[in-house]
């Protein structure tokens, strides 16, 4: 792959700022209540959805899980829009219908967050069946966590996808523990790329803490998918700081784990990259957080701002004919 | 007019769809090569190929979701199971995915597909193979249903379904495949969520779609015999359900009796039967009967399956007590 532009790095380096700092945010309105039902964070995990969406093109498709605000941002996705479909508001991507779970956003390829473990699986796989049918060139990333490896569509729809050569690369985000549950307790074969193998397909793990070997790992599954119709899968190899979702301790993790892992976020692994290779300065760091803090400051304003949706469209949005 | 079976209909349907549309497809289990289990799909693989009549392996769950992620992207899949009781292989991504991404995405995405394929009790198939699915998705919001009873129905309504912006469950019957029927020449459709009165009547309204359809007319013959004339009203769609009509029968005739073949307790006629009485209940002479399935799986044996099912004789009796006689 080629090397990056100096832009091409500040743009990955402030997409996963962008992410840290919006989800720290969300914490914080969660608490306050302005934020309700399940709320995911994606905090430590950032360097895969930034890697991996970077190498895309605007009409490829992105569907994720229920921890999909990363994906949403890194896809093009308005804060301010995400923000208040987190507050429940008109405003929000999807008109407070969603909320954290289910961020769709058409306009940029993003098929959506999905709540149901390994539920989008088959459906991006769709996506791809729709660009290879269409005779496009399309490419679909379908994220999931490690504990959709589990689950039946999993296998059902990785096996349709090398039967029938789909432009689409399963990412497998393994951040230990599917829920409560480490993955050595779920899955019997512990290196899960190597599921791959059952389906004739390319399999590989890579340091989902490196934003810069997610790009690269996903950037050639991407354009293996492009031009030669092969779907990939990558197991990255990631961690997540916080706990499943806002209501769960992590008690079923030791304290020295989650520190031991804190010293590989790939946030400051980044910066702290960037700044050794000259890259970047740290005025251009702190210039950096300032503009993302700005950013996250204006989608809490956004949708504050935002009103309630109406009553009426409870009923709105059921069947097309009553959009 | 035409006379062609109900399969014909279905096949014609499809292959007129297809023509006039590049982005519909059909895919499930046996439908190319085999031509279909019950060969609704015969020679589409010949005249569409391999790329627009797909065969996939036995995973339900699956491809159902290609389809669900194809519609998103703007193709119109037609998916068959190859029996309406594999959906439930399915129900995830039916019931928590197609049914509800236009409503979770706010509008944003709609999924314009059409799950197809035969259900209801039917020649010994026993418990796993034989039971009448539309109830299981009828409380569904974001879902249509369609039960069509008559070639002509078939046809028109799938015609419809394959059109249709929405997620739309079209289920046939394996009973009803070999039936004939008029079928008009040339193109047309018939809109969901319109019933049709299949025999007019002034004593009483039956309310029966599929193959109860078939034993609702048997029986309003029989009781015309008796001087009884029975209004026979067929719902066709479900969901939209086409209550306007009904209503408007029971003001006519001031009974109801309404039929389902699958089990009564939860099922369609429990939900025709409320709607009937909270609608019409001043025009009402009688409580509102329904002949429905027995809550009981339905039995291989061929006598214990005829008890399963609703019979002609148990709508005659049920008109007559609606009528007091």
């Amino acid at each position: 792959m080629q090397k990056l532009e100096h832009k091409e790095l500040v743009d990955l380096l402030r997409q996963m700022l962008l992410m840290r700092r919006f989800e720290e945010k969300c914490a914080e309105m969660y608490a306050l209540g302005k934020i309700g039902g399940f709320l995911h964070l994606y905090i430590g995990q950032e360097a895969v959805a930034t890697g991996a969406i970077s190498v895309l093109r605007p009409d490829d498709y992105v569907i994720a899980s229920y921890r999909e605000h990363g994906h949403a941002l890194a896809k093009g996705s308005d804060p301010r829009k995400v923000m208040a479909e987190l507050f429940g508001r008109a405003d929000g991507l999807c008109k407070g219908k969603g909320g954290s779970m289910h961020l769709f956003d058409k306009t940029h390829h993003f098929l959506g967050g999905h709540a149901i473990v390994a539920g989008q699986i088959p459906i991006g796989t769709g996506a791809a069946f729709a660009s290879q049918y269409e005779g496009k060139d399309q490419v679909t990333l379908c994220f999931f966590g490690d504990a959709a490896v589990n689950q039946g569509v999993f296998h059902e729809a990785l096996n349709l996808a090398a039967l029938w050569h789909l432009p689409i690369v399963y990412i497998c985000e393994n951040n230990r523990y599917g829920m409560g549950t480490a993955v050595a307790r779920a899955t019997s074969v512990k290196d899960l790329y190597r599921r791959a193998e059952a389906y004739g397909m390319p399999g590989e793990a890579v340091d989902g803490m490196d934003v810069l070997a997610v790009r690269e790992c996903v950037g050639l599954a991407v354009e293996r998918a492009r031009r030669e119709r092969i779907p990939s899968f990558i197991e990255a190899k990631t961690y997540r700081f916080r706990g499943h979702s806002m209501a769960d301790p992590g008690t079923y993790r030791t304290k020295e784990e989650v520190e031991q892992e804190k010293q590989r976020d790939p946030l400051l692994l980044f910066r702290n990259h960037l700044m050794a290779e000259a890259v970047v300065k740290e005025s251009d760091w702190k210039a950096l957080e300032k503009e993302v803090r700005a950013t996250v400051e204006e989608a809490v304003r956004y949708a504050d701002a935002s009103p309630e949706p109406p009553v009426e469209w409870l009923h709105t949005d059921v069947y097309v004919s009553e959009r | 007019m035409a006379i062609i079976t109900y399969r014909e209909a279905l096949n014609q349907a499809l292959r007129e769809e297809m023509r006039r549309d590049p982005r519909v497809f059909l895919m499930g289990e046996e439908v190319g090569l085999y031509q279909g289990a019950y060969k609704v799909s015969q020679g589409l693989l010949e005249e569409f190929g391999p790329k627009r009549i797909i065969d996939t392996p036995i995973s339900e769950a699956g491809f159902t979701g290609v389809g669900i992620g194809a519609a998103m992207v703007g193709l119109r899949p037609i998916v068959e199971m190859m029996t309406f009781n594999f959906a439930l292989v399915a129900v995830d991504q039916i019931v928590n995915q197609a049914a509800k991404i236009l409503y979770m995405s706010g509008g944003q995405y709609n999924v314009p597909m059409v799950i197809r394929g035969p259900g209801g009790p039917a020649h010994q198939l026993a418990a796993q193979h034989s039971q009448s699915m539309e109830s299981y998705f009828y409380h569904v919001p974001g879902l249509k249903i369609v039960r069509p009873g008559t070639p002509k129905d078939a046809k028109g309504l799938l015609k419809s379904a394959i059109r249709d912006d929405d997620p739309v469950i079209f289920i046939e019957s394996e009973l009803l495949y070999g039936t004939k029927g008029e079928v008009p020449d040339g193109e047309y459709t018939i809109p969901l969520g319109v019933a049709d009165i299949k025999r007019e009547g002034r004593d009483v309204t039956i309310v029966a779609y599929s193959t109860m359809l078939l034993l609702a007319l048997q029986a309003a013959e029989e009781l015309e015999k008796e001087g009884i004339f029975a209004e026979v009203v067929d719902p066709r769609t479900l969901r939209p359900l086409d209550t306007e009509l009904i209503i408007g029968s029971i003001k006519k005739t001031n009974r109801a009796v309404v039929m389902e073949s699958g089990a009564g307790f939860g099922g369609i006629g429990t939900v025709i039967g409320e709607i009937i009485s909270e609608q019409a209940f001043d025009y009402l002479d009688a409580p509102v009967e329904r002949v429905t399935g027995a809550n009981a799986p339905t039995p291989y044996a061929k006598n214990l399956e005829r008890a399963k099912v609703p019979s002609k004789e148990r709508v005659v009796a049920a008109v007559k007590k609606v009528l007091a006689i």
